[in-house]
């Protein structure tokens, strides 16, 4: 087996990874950084986020609203002392991609323009017309080709973590071109990888979310946190789950039903005037307005399609020029994959699954369970988004806390002394190899995607927008068979070593198995409702009482999860009523 | 709805087994927004799972899932099955790549061409945080904007009859991503690329066949950005000849 010696591995090429490499070869250029990804940087899925990032700059904001627009849209189930650092940092990461090139959008003097977006008292999302994720990712991926010391693995699929007495000695990986196995001896690991989205039937995300390095760490003994917080985004396309994004809200585009009625104002975010205004109406929370879909579907106030029932959003009135100078991706996708011209009608749309809340339990400085594994972004729970994430605030936090897991990496790596013997990790790296190779021969058992779709469709089912003990307790039985026809193998008809996509997904399988039953395990001992949790059956409110605090989801190799409890981290905030609608002033859209 | 199939003809080619590419054909049901890539997803999840295609986004953002379809270079996600009824449809890796495996090339040479046209932003003059933004304005931003759209998912190279001749022309999306730089207000601009670009394989290897903009699904229009390199390489070359004259006939 290859081995290469390096400092610290980071794991995932997407904004966070970026940020985090880069930061790591700032803060010691001496130290050697392998960027290893299963794809090339660029087509990772922060790629693919649209509406902007959050970061205070007006004048009528302040680092204060920001951190209590987060922590009261997370139903008070964040870490404040987590929140108050990212507030703190979120402007300054922004000024920071400014300068390394990022084509933020302008106002006329040249300033930075900043929109509204949900569950923000003021506008402070930073945006890159409606291709944001685009733009702050490509610009990191080519200001990374300035740093020699990051040495980039592209299609590597990490498929194992090497952990040693509780630290992190290394990562297995397979060179996708040709199937072989390289071993990275490194002695920090960064664990950027994203969500895992693609455990459900219908989301907005990419292929390759499938909570890889949640997986990695869960099995290796790093708790998952909060899983049981999904996120559904409300405004999606029926059929393929392809992402609208939240700025055309944020721009004062209106969410009607089939008779053209604001539904919205019915479910506590009215009234509609003065519209619009911030935190009511469509600039509610993504919890709340999925929530209010689900009310209006179950009220046969939906419209029926070949692809599922829908509402309309709404942008005709914004007109063409804001439309095409703010909104071009939407524009183009409604377009393609809608056939609608957003200009002239109304753009079809459900929700779908967006963003995993929980993610590897990490405290502020981004460290984990596992001593060396430090980890950022999508894939984390560094305790900023609670029982309910707003938006613009994940592509700011990729930046915030890529950059601290990185530099964190970077002092962790120079700490460590080098003196220790190699032999126990390649061992147990060719003993995974092994097992990964046995995998590749396998030709009995169901195939990958029998498998994926049971999953994907019991979880819609049992843990989506509204829950009940039952529901969950379906998806539990259904995943533990799915697990065991799992581990009795997956028949591929590919078992050729180059480029064997079939293999890697079925490895993904496996992690996203484990990472959904953290999911449904976790919800159904959630006995409250909070945030993206919320219960049809005799637990509808939030209780904090017995429940303002994480969850932590353990591995137990082939059983369910354990789930154990974790106090909140509260500073200056204590819980409130959420409330949103209202009165309130009317607010100019910029 | 009554089911409708159309037949996908597929590029095959696995360098353990096959000396040449070889075709096989998969029938595959399909409704009107039924894209390519869907059509290649449902092979492989149920007819075959060894075609081998990357794919990630499937909204057209992402760059991964380039591939000619009857002969012409898209983005397999945003094409859709119903404008090739009745069909076959014939999907291939794209041209001028060396194949990996079926509909998958090696990106490689271009990553590097990528790196060597110095995509990032060398500061006019360097500023601290603290200090706060570039002052940009909305016109300054217009100047590279559209260059700043690439996706890097290779349709241009594919197109790009110079680049299948001659391997070492550095190829349509990365000199665009120079212009982008060279054209952006808080950056140094043409000195900080200029030995890159003025090189016979970079900007004048391009013979001006305009293929590569037609092809892009961005609109970024890498042949207009490679005619404005052109002309800044030609003042650059000039420049010389235009002092020394300067000096003999002071006008």
């Amino acid at each position: 087996m290859e081995i290469v010696e390096t400092d610290i591995v980071v794991v995932g090429g997407g904004g966070s990874g970026l940020r985090a490499a880069i930061a790591a070869a700032i803060a010691d250029p001496k130290l050697k950084i392998a960027l290893v990804s299963k794809v090339v940087p660029m087509r990772s899925h922060t790629v693919a986020a649209e509406g902007g990032s959050a970061g205070v700059i007006r004048g009528d904001d302040s680092l204060a609203k920001h951190f209590d627009d987060t922590v009261s849209g997370g139903d008070w189930l964040c870490d404040q002392d987590a929140v108050q650092y990212f507030v703190e940092h979120c402007t300054e990461e922004m000024v920071q991609l400014e300068h390394w090139g990022c084509p933020w959008s302008r106002r006329d003097d040249g300033s930075i323009n900043v929109r509204f977006f949900g569950g923000m008292t003021v506008q402070r999302t930073w945006f890159a017309a409606d291709k944001t994720g685009f733009h702050i990712l490509h610009t990191l991926f080519q200001t990374s080709i300035k740093y020699p010391s990051i040495e980039r693995y592209d299609e590597y699929f990490v498929a194992d973590l090497l952990v040693e007495n509780g630290q992190v000695r290394g990562v297995l990986a397979i060179e996708i071109a040709t199937g072989a196995f390289v071993l990275f001896q490194c002695k920090a690991v960064v664990m950027a990888t994203g969500g895992a989205g693609r455990i459900y039937a219908q989301n907005t995300n990419a292929g390759i979310v499938t909570g890889d390095g949640m997986g990695l760490a869960f099995r290796h003994g790093a708790p998952l946190r909060d899983m049981e917080f999904v996120q559904y985004h409300p405004t999606c396309l029926a059929g393929t789950g392809i992402l609208i994004t939240e700025g055309c809200r944020g721009e004062g585009a209106i969410l009607t039903n089939k008779d053209g009625y604001r539904y919205l104002q019915d479910y506590g975010l009215g009234p509609v005037d003065p519209w619009p205004r911030p935190k009511a109406m469509e600039l509610g929370p993504r919890d709340r307005l999925s929530q209010a879909f689900w009310h209006e579907d179950q009220k046969g106030n939906t419209i029926p399609t070949p692809k599922g029932t829908v509402v309309n959003l709404d942008l005709r009135h914004l007109g063409a020029q804001k439309i095409h100078e703010r909104l071009p991706l939407i524009t183009e996708v409604a377009k393609i994959f809608a056939g609608v011209d957003p200009v002239t009608q109304p753009v079809p749309v459900r929700p779908a699954v967006h963003y995993t809340m929980g993610g590897i339990a990490s405290d502020r400085t981004t460290a984990t369970g596992i001593a060396g594994l430090f980890t950022a972004g999508e894939c984390s729970s560094v305790g900023i988004h609670g029982a309910n994430r707003l938006g613009s605030n994940s592509l700011a936090e990729l930046s915030v806390f890529g950059k601290v897991a990185g530099e964190a990496a970077a002092a962790f790596a120079r700490d460590t002394s080098v003196a220790r013997s190699a032999a126990g990790i390649q061992r147990e790296a060719t003993a995974a190899a092994g097992g990964l190779e046995a995998m590749l021969l396998s030709d009995r058992g169901s195939r990958v995607a029998e498998l994926r779709d049971a999953m994907g469709a019991c979880m819609e089912h049992g843990v989506g927008i509204f829950r009940t003990e039952n529901g969950m307790q379906q998806a539990c039985t259904t995943l533990a068979e799915l697990r065991v026809r799992y581990r009795a193998g997956v028949k591929l008809d590919d078992h050729g070593k180059a480029f064997n996509t079939e293999w890697l997904s079925a490895i993904e399988l496996g992690f996203m198995l484990e990472v959904a039953e953290a999911m449904a395990h976790a919800a159904l001992q959630r006995q409250e409702s909070r945030g993206a949790h919320v219960r049809l059956d005799d637990y509808k409110s939030r209780d904090d009482e017995n429940f303002l605090k994480h969850s932590l989801a353990r591995y137990s190799v082939d059983g369910p999860p354990a789930i154990d409890w974790q106090p909140v981290n509260i500073t200056t905030s204590p819980p409130r009523q959420r409330s949103y609608g209202g009165a309130g002033k009317q607010a100019e859209l910029t | 709805m009554t089911a409708r199939s159309i037949r996908i003809e597929c590029l095959r080619y696995d360098p353990a087994t096959d000396k040449e590419p070889r075709w096989q054909g998969y029938d595959v049901p399909y409704e009107d927004d039924t894209s390519v890539l869907q059509g290649l997803q449902y092979i492989k999840d149920h007819l075959d799972g060894s075609l081998t295609f990357r794919w990630s986004c499937r909204m057209a953002i992402c760059g991964s899932c380039g591939a000619m379809v009857n002969g012409v270079p898209e983005l397999s996600c945003h094409t859709f099955l119903k404008d090739y009824a009745p069909g076959p449809v014939r999907v291939e890796a794209l041209e001028n790549f060396p194949i990996i495996k079926d509909l998958v090339i090696d990106q490689t040479d271009f990553l590097n061409k990528l790196e060597a046209a110095k995509p990032y932003l060398v500061p006019k003059e360097e500023r601290t945080l603290a200090e706060g933004a570039y002052n940009q304005t909305p016109a300054q931003l217009a100047e590279y904007y559209s260059y700043a759209q690439c996706i890097n998912c290779l349709l241009c190279y594919a197109a790009c009859p110079q680049y299948g001749l001659t391997a070492d022309f550095m190829g349509p999306a990365a000199l665009a991503l120079m212009h982008r730089y060279n054209t952006d207000s808080r950056d140094q601009g043409w000195e900080a690329r200029a030995e890159v670009a003025n090189a016979e394989e970079h900007v004048w290897g391009c013979t001006l066949v305009g293929y590569c903009s037609e092809v892009c699904p961005k609109s970024v229009d890498p042949a207009h950005a490679v005619n404005l390199i052109k002309l800044q390489s030609a003042k650059d070359y000039m420049q010389p000849y235009a002092q020394r004259l300067k000096k003999v006939l002071p006008l």
